[in-house]
């Protein structure tokens, strides 16, 4: 991402003091500690014109439900608010708020995409990275039957039921392979790690790369 | 019935998981039926209406209390009789007495989920009244002697092989695997049945205040056998099957049949509005209708559930559902299986007791995208977590896990200061090292967290952390703006 902003010359900084959105704790139904989290992360980027973050479901996290968090504390719930109205996902900023779909990028291979749920169901990003995927150069995009199917991930669930959770990821590595890519790119790390997790287990070639790796990539860098 | 303990909800799953047929049948369910309703919904002319019917079934839901009386009101005008039964043993108790009076010996049911939930169908057997599922669904699970999995289609566990085998077994037919010959078969059985049966009992889709009737839905006609052939009708109403108006009651059915099968119009609709009069001959002589609370008084007081009320029982949630489409309805181990069961069982039946279904799902979305009446029930799951994070007088509700409470409460420390995050970071890195592999990957971790590495690997924590990556090679060189740098303070 900062290769990518420095490369379109957007100026950025990086507050230090930054942990955790909280969403570890809310979807888990713990809404108190969720709200600390939330708290903390208000006060690191309060100061912050725009946030930008490379994560769909911590967006959603910090602008659907940091509101919901401080429901009897109005000027705690105004400032989620004001937070929640000026974070951004990363493709969503370069494509929605400044209106780039091409950021100069060389990716040579054939890619599939898979839509994280709550960057596609939650905040409706599901054009946005295909139009930056469209613009790389030696990149070809081939979609997968139900891309915006669940891998399975869903945080603590994961850990909690892992039995579901791998039939789940299972059928994604399914559609995956079927489209014959050699790499499945995402822009949410959690899906990603639970996808590059059994595809290692399974022994599997396919690579699974971030979308702000592939969009960082120029000519002549491997990856 | 067997009294055995139920197999948990992991251990039920990953049977279902385990199971080709099932799997297969799961996919081409959610294939068609899932896909074809959200394709349903993009299409529709009418793209106000889902919200339309839902806001009807809420404002109905404010005063349901004077809805419910004009329902009553007007069932009694033509005749019929109501009953109104606060609890499932209420219900029972007054369908057993129906029951009683008229010296029934054999009941013909009509597909219904409340009668599921009150279990009525053990409290009239044990009456020595014969009960006879004729939903050809219904009837399979029934001589089965086993439970539905799916709220619309009970038996999609059972492939045509199985059902094959079991009417040979049952009905003494030849064994055939082919769907027409068996439907014929039970379609025999079933007319028998119906001939002489002395009571029908039915569910209700719908039921309209403004003309004081009730709807069924059905496919197959034998709705329409069961509530007009026996001489008395009992039929079972959760109380929030109400609607207020006829418009109201069109649009609902509208949403019902598309969500449900997608059909514009189920093959059936049939609409009972009491007993036989002079001018109408055709029908029971006695109508009953039990409309029934159960639990549903609880939800409607609490504005954070009380939407759930507003689901018409579609079934659609469970074709979409990517973890119902892997486990199955039998994992749920409960009357309501799916996103839809995993919401209102707790609420019904207890938070605690269904924990593994508020826990047990992904939080998606796509449940939410497909209700035909908006329901949130991500939002209804997450709202359930909340209850057993902590604990709830409201909801009778102890908390789930001390253990997992006690992690989040130290994550809550971690978080609040950067320095311990970081610092966790960096011992978490030392302590990775033996358990990387030569594929630079983790695949065993112990306690909590071993249930990630069972059958997948994990990365492990990268050696440069971001924040030093950036400190390292980032920073210099970076114009300092004033808008970096106030950021940078902070």
């Amino acid at each position: 991402m900062v290769k990518v902003f420095d490369r379109l010359s957007i100026p950025m900084a990086y507050p230090e003091g930054q942990t955790c959105c909280g969403q570890p704790a809310y979807n888990s139904g713990y809404r108190r500690e969720a709200a600390t989290a939330a708290r903390h992360f208000i006060e690191v980027f309060e100061g912050a014109e725009t946030i930008v973050c490379p994560s769909g479901s911590c967006v959603y996290m910090v602008r659907h439900h940091y509101p919901e968090l401080f429901p009897d504390d109005p000027v705690m719930a105004k400032r989620a608010r004001a937070i929640g109205a000026r974070t951004f996902e990363f493709t969503e900023y370069l494509v929605d708020v400044l209106g780039i779909t091409d950021v100069m990028a060389e990716h040579p291979g054939v890619v599939t995409y898979h839509d994280s749920c709550h960057l596609s169901r939650g905040l409706g990003i599901a054009r946005q990275p295909r139009k930056l995927l469209a613009n790389v150069r030696g990149l070809e995009l081939i979609e997968m039957v139900d891309s915006d199917t669940c891998c399975g991930f869903g945080g603590t669930f994961s850990i909690n039921y892992p039995e579901i959770s791998v039939a789940m990821v299972d059928e994604k590595i399914t559609n995956i392979l079927a489209t014959g890519a050699d790499a499945v790119v995402g822009c949410d790390i959690s899906c990603l790690m639970n996808i590059l997790g059994r595809l290692s287990r399974r022994g599997e070639k396919v690579k699974v790369l971030h979308i702000a790796q592939v969009l960082a990539g120029v000519k002549g860098e491997s990856r | 019935m067997s009294k055995t303990t139920p197999p948990s909800y992991r251990t039920a799953a990953a049977a279902g998981i385990a199971s080709p047929c099932l799997q297969k049948s799961l996919h081409g369910l959610q294939d068609r039926f899932g896909k074809g309703a959200m394709e349903i919904w993009a299409t529709m002319d009418d793209q106000e209406m889902r919200h339309r019917v839902k806001e009807a079934r809420m404002n109905t839901f404010a005063h349901l209390d004077i809805i419910l009386a004009e329902l009553a009101q007007n069932v009694r005008a033509r005749g019929g009789q109501v009953h109104f039964a606060a609890t499932a043993q209420d219900a029972i108790d007054y369908t057993l007495a129906v029951a009683k009076r008229n010296k029934v010996k054999r009941v013909v049911k009509g597909k219904s989920m409340i009668s599921a939930e009150i279990n009525i169908d053990q409290a009239l057997e044990a009456a020595g009244i014969e009960v006879v599922e004729t939903d050809l669904g219904e009837y399979i699970i029934q001589l089965a002697g086993d439970k539905p999995s799916h709220i619309i289609a009970p038996c999609i566990h059972l492939d045509r092989n199985q059902i094959g085998a079991l009417f040979a077994d049952k009905l003494g037919i030849d064994y055939s695997n082919d769907p027409p010959t068996l439907t014929m078969a039970a379609r025999k059985t079933l007319r028998e049945k119906m001939l002489d049966a002395e009571m029908g009992l039915t569910g209700c889709n719908l039921a309209c205040a403004e003309t004081g009737h009730i709807s069924l839905v059905s496919n197959e006609g034998n709705i329409r056998m069961a509530t007009t052939m026996p001489p008395t009708l009992v039929a079972l109403m959760g109380m929030e099957r109400v609607v207020a108006t006829l418009d109201e009651h069109r649009e609902a059915l509208h949403l019902l049949t598309r969500g449900a099968a997608l059909q514009k119009l189920s093959t059936y609709v049939s609409f009972l509005g009491g007993p036989t009069s002079a001018d109408d001959p055709d029908g029971p002589k006695e109508f009953h209708l039990v409309i029934i609370d159960n639990g549903r008084s609880k939800i409607l007081a609490d504005p954070e559930f009380r939407e759930v009320l507003a689901c018409i029982r579609c079934g659609a949630c469970l074709n979409i559902c990517p973890v119902y489409g892997k486990i199955g309805g039998h994992a749920y181990n409960s009357t309501y299986c799916g996103p839809i069961g995993a919401v209102v069982m707790p609420l019904l039946d207890g938070v605690n007791k269904h924990a593994d279904l508020c826990k047990g799902e992904t939080l998606c979305g796509a449940c939410k995208d497909i209700c035909p009446v908006e329901n949130d029930l991500p939002r209804m799951l997450s709202a359930l977590r909340h209850k057993l994070a902590y604990g709830n007088d409201r909801w009778n509700t102890k908390q789930h896990d001390p253990a997992e409470a006690y992690i989040f409460s130290f994550w809550k420390l971690l978080i609040s200061s950067p320095f311990l995050y970081r610092s966790l970071l960096r011992l978490g890195r030392l302590f990775q090292r033996p358990f990387v592999k030569k594929n630079k990957m983790i695949s065993k971790m112990a306690g909590l967290a071993g249930g990630w590495t069972t059958e997948r690997d994990l990365p492990p924590l990268a050696r440069r952390t971001f924040t030093e990556l950036w400190k390292e090679k980032y920073l210099a060189n970076r114009p300092t703006g004033t808008e970096g740098q106030k950021k940078e303070e902070s």
